[in-house]
């Protein structure tokens, strides 16, 4: 793996993101080197950066570092080029860039897509990239008119001399501009002066989503491919002992019957026999320790580690004997469960392996993981592997795990029958194949004044590490706590005096991995619930405890009071409908919400409305940001209603989306967001708007029946 | 040899009779824009129209189409035509995008048969299309939309 640099989310939200306006930047926009310039290559072709290139019918290609997985990826990106390039937004096409360190993320330091940083982290250098150009196409207009550059200005994809009204169009300079050295310094625009940045635009990537045109990983079919599917053993960490592939081959259509790392592989001439091959495949499996893992059993463990003192995540003022002093005590235990991501696209790979190359195609966060993978698993150096990024039929952190599995499988199968081979997943396969959401036991305790002001609060995680032993571990755990075990916890807002958060590593269960929202999706729930709880306790409103205490986060508090507002805080509710609020920080961005919920025994939970603020700091696409908090509710809602991944005898006992069910049509909320106007530090967007939706369900529940939530997903028998 | 019409072309096919639909349009006949999900008619992203109707091609064998027509979401317009297409693009509806094929498809035959949709039609029709991505707010505006933009005749 390439060098990390420090990937504290906080951290990078520390560095100044917003350049001024109308400013003089320095630029050091990668050049193209390696794969990127084989890639680029071409006559006739204005190739200033790494980030984009036009030809010379004014056609704009945007280089997109960043996997489209549906978060918009690819049409903020080039929008913020389009925007600094004053390029005409027709012309504008992106695709997806090759492996090559010009494309790795700029504060990962790895070619990666996650953390919901797209937007933020790429903010100066692809406003850089497509003012570069601009500055490149302008002199060279300039020049052919022998006329001095600053008489000259852009728009739409032309240079305009401003006395003659001589224009020439980006297409006509694409060659004179070929010839230009790259400035060192460019000029960005003012903020005010944005055309493209700030508006509704219609993404890039929807035309070809409505009439089945667009390639995901699982769509790609190269001459003569196989398709694999792979037995993998039932239980996490489990071997191989042996297998008999006798009736497996006689299904027609199976050519190969092969060993891998993970399993035995089943090749056939497509899918459907090959899956009917592995069926009929007879394995001995050496199950391993976890054949007796128990959902139930492994409560009492992470309940009996919660009693015991853990790692230190936070520790201001004196917690234990605050509380022991204070008038009021609470507390609580939570128990939140492993969650699968749920991808719509199965996982799946192509890999072509060749004596000297390797060719892979895959819907993948984490193109330069992969990459090495493949190099490792065939013994290639790393330029000889060719990776070619699909869209992503959903991401959510599935496809960016650190040990490439699910291409190192297509890799190995590929080296092994030496033709080209994708490797399919049933949604079983899926659905068992672990990378969850790790479960998370809290327990937490917090008391109160003799005025209702809390004065203490201690809270206690148990959870596996996602990051502990990969090469991310050094910057991601931090004096022994794990910042994604502890996000949204150890920072709490609130302005609670004595602040004690602690966590404890539970024994490595299941492959946990990170998931849309990561550790805020379990802490956001609990802080949010419990929040509430000591708002009643304290016998105040819910939304005035908060506001009240959020003195020093003003963003928090814009966001609340602004939802507040819009969902009509404090009004009376009709038809037996209950309210419930959350407010919750991620990623950069503030998010509060407010849902409206209905509960009854025979029409069970019904949430029908959700209204959403965010600020999220200036936005690039508001049109995206919004479907993004949609997309989140949703997320959340489905986790907090039905997500549930459990085990018996070791065995995922989920399977499909029959009993791993999703939010349905007929279940959606009316949701409303809104972005609150901001010229804060930009945020992030794809996993903000998840954390504060599940809480605010729980507040709404228990302001109808008077119920507190503490696990989830939300079972009718907790909630009347 | 299994013959049938795709997306107004006929195709004859000798294939397994007992494979899903699905896997023969995407690997036989390179349909890739009907996808794979779940294989048990859960998600409805494999929705295609046999004989107008909507089925989850993941259950349904090759051999249940024989002679009759099969319509994919490559067959709905040639040209984004389509109403629902149109509405899909102006509401901006899908995020991965996976899904919205079968959402398409499930949408036509609604819309088919109630020209102008409440939202308890759309209920009872989409339910069984699951969108991980959660458009399905927008979704429903867009069925809407494709309803007016029919009643309008604005179809080219």
């Amino acid at each position: 793996m390439s060098t990390i640099v420090n990937c504290s989310r906080r951290n990078f939200l520390k560095a100044s993101l917003l350049a001024g306006g109308g400013l003089i930047v320095g630029v050091h926009i990668p050049g193209l080197n390696g794969s990127a310039k084989a890639a680029q290559q071409g006559i006739s072709t204005f190739v200033p950066n790494a980030f984009l290139r036009i030809a010379k019918d004014g056609s704009v290609t945007v280089i997109g570092n960043h996997s489209e997985m549906g978060q918009g990826a690819y049409t903020s990106g080039a929008m913020t080029i389009a925007e600094e390039l004053d390029a005409d937004w027709t012309k504008i096409r992106v695709e997806p860039a090759p492996v090559d360190p010009a494309y790795n993320h700029p504060i990962y330091g790895v070619q990666i897509t996650g953390g919901s940083t797209s937007t933020w982290s790429e903010w100066d250098r692809l406003r850089k990239a497509g003012a570069a150009a601009r500055q490149m196409l302008l002199a060279a207009a300039a020049q052919t008119w022998n006329v001095d550059p600053s008489t000259c200005r852009t728009g739409n994809g032309q240079v305009i001399h401003t006395n003659s009204q001589r224009r020439l169009s980006y297409g006509e300079l694409v060659e004179k501009a070929a010839t230009l050295t790259p400035p060192q310094n460019v000029t960005l625009k003012d903020p005010k002066d944005f055309k493209i940045i700030g508006k509704a635009i219609k993404r890039l990537d929807t035309p070809d989503k409505t009439n089945g045109k667009a390639v995901f990983g699982l769509d790609v079919n190269v001459p003569g491919m196989l398709v694999a599917v792979v037995a993998r053993p039932p239980v996490f960490g489990g071997q191989l002992k042996n297998f008999n592939a006798d009736k497996a081959k006689a299904v027609p259509g199976v050519r190969y019957v092969v060993e891998i790392e993970r399993g035995v592989a089943v090749v056939a001439d497509g899918f459907w026999p090959a899956k009917l091959g592995r069926e009929a495949l007879e394995i001995v499996w050496d199950e391993g320790p976890r054949a007796s893992l128990d959902s139930r059993t492994q409560r009492e463990e992470y309940a009996g580690l919660a009693k015991k003192t853990g790692v230190v995540a936070k520790n201001e003022g004196e917690a234990v004997s605050a509380l022991s002093k204070a008038s009021k005590k609470l507390e609580a235990i939570y128990d939140l469960p492993y969650l699968a991501h749920a991808t719509m696209e199965p996982m799946n790979c192509v890999a072509d392996v060749r004596a000297d190359s390797c060719e892979i195609w895959v819907g993948t966060q984490f193109q330069s993981g992969d990459r090495d993978a493949a190099a490792r698993d065939t013994g290639l150096k790393p330029e000889q592997v060719k990776l070619h990024t699909t869209l992503l039929g959903g991401g959510f952190g599935r496809r960016s795990p650190l040990d490439s599995h699910v291409v190192r499988e297509a890799v190995q199968i590929s080296k092994t029958v030496k033709v080209p081979v994708k490797v399919v997943w049933t949604r079983e396969d899926d659905m068992r194949g672990g990378y969850y959401r790790p479960r998370a036991y809290h327990t937490v305790s917090a008391g109160l004044d003799g005025n209702g002001k809390p004065v203490a609060w201690q809270q206690r995680i148990v959870c596996q590490s996602i990051f502990v032993g990969t090469p991310f571990e050094p910057a991601v755990v931090k004096n022994g706590v794990e910042e994604t075990a502890v996000e949204g916890a150890a920072d709490l807002p609130y302005d609670i005096p004595n602040l004690l958060v602690e966590w404890h590593q539970a024994p490595d269960g299941v492959p946990v991995f990170i998931l849309r929202s990561v550790g805020h999706s379990h802490t956001a729930f609990v802080v949010e619930t419990f929040v509430d709880e000591l708002a009643h306790a304290a016998g105040k409103d819910p939304f005035e405890f908060r506001n009240a205490l959020l003195g020093k986060h003003p963003r928090h508090k814009r966001v609340l009071e602004f939802v507040a507002e819009k969902a009509g805080w404090g009004k009376a509710m009709s038809n037996g409908r209950g309210r419930g609020l959350a407010v919750h920080e991620s990623f950069g961005s503030y998010v509060a919400q407010v849902a409206e919920v209905s509960i009854s025994k025979d029409r069970g939970l019904r949430v029908h409305r959700v209204v959403c603020a965010v600020d999220c700091g200036p936005v690039v696409n508001p049109d995206i940001v919004r479907a993004q908090m949609e997309g989140g509710i949703v997320f959340g809602l489905t986790a907090a209603l039905y997500g549930e991944i459990t085990f018996e005898k070791g065995r995922v006992r989920q399977g499909n989306f029959h009993d791993y069910p999703m939010l349905r049509m007929h279940e959606m909320p009316q949701i409303e967001v809104h972005i609150v106007p901001s010229e804060d530090k930009m945020g992030g967007a794809g996993e903000v708007g998840v954390p504060p939706v599940a809480p605010a369900v729980a507040n709404a529940v228990f302001a109808l029946t008077s119920k507190r939530i503490r696990r989830l997903p939300i079972r009718m028998t907790d909630a009347i | 040899m299994i013959s049938f019409i795709v997306n107004k072309q006929r195709v004859n096919l000798d294939v397994d009779p007992a494979t899903p639909l699905l896997w023969v349009l995407r690997e036989n006949l390179g349909l890739t824009g009907t996808k794979y999900g779940c294989g048990m008619a859960q998600c409805g992203a494999c929705t295609v129209h046999l004989n107008g109707e909507a089925v989850r091609s993941c259950v349904a064998p090759v051999s249940r189409a024989a002679g009759k027509e099969v319509t994919t979401i490559e067959g709905l317009s040639r040209d984004l035509s389509h109403p629902l297409q149109r509405a899909w693009i102006a509401e901006d509806v899908p995020q991965c995008g996976y899904c919205q094929s079968g959402q398409l498809m499930s949408a036509a035959v609604l819309l088919r048969e109630k020209p102008r949709p409440t939202d308890e039609d759309i209920d009872g029709a989409m339910t069984g299309n699951i969108c991980r991505c959660g458009t399905y707010q927008r979704i429903r505006r867009a069925i809407h939309l494709a309803a007016q933009l029919k009643a309008q005749g604005g179809v080219k």
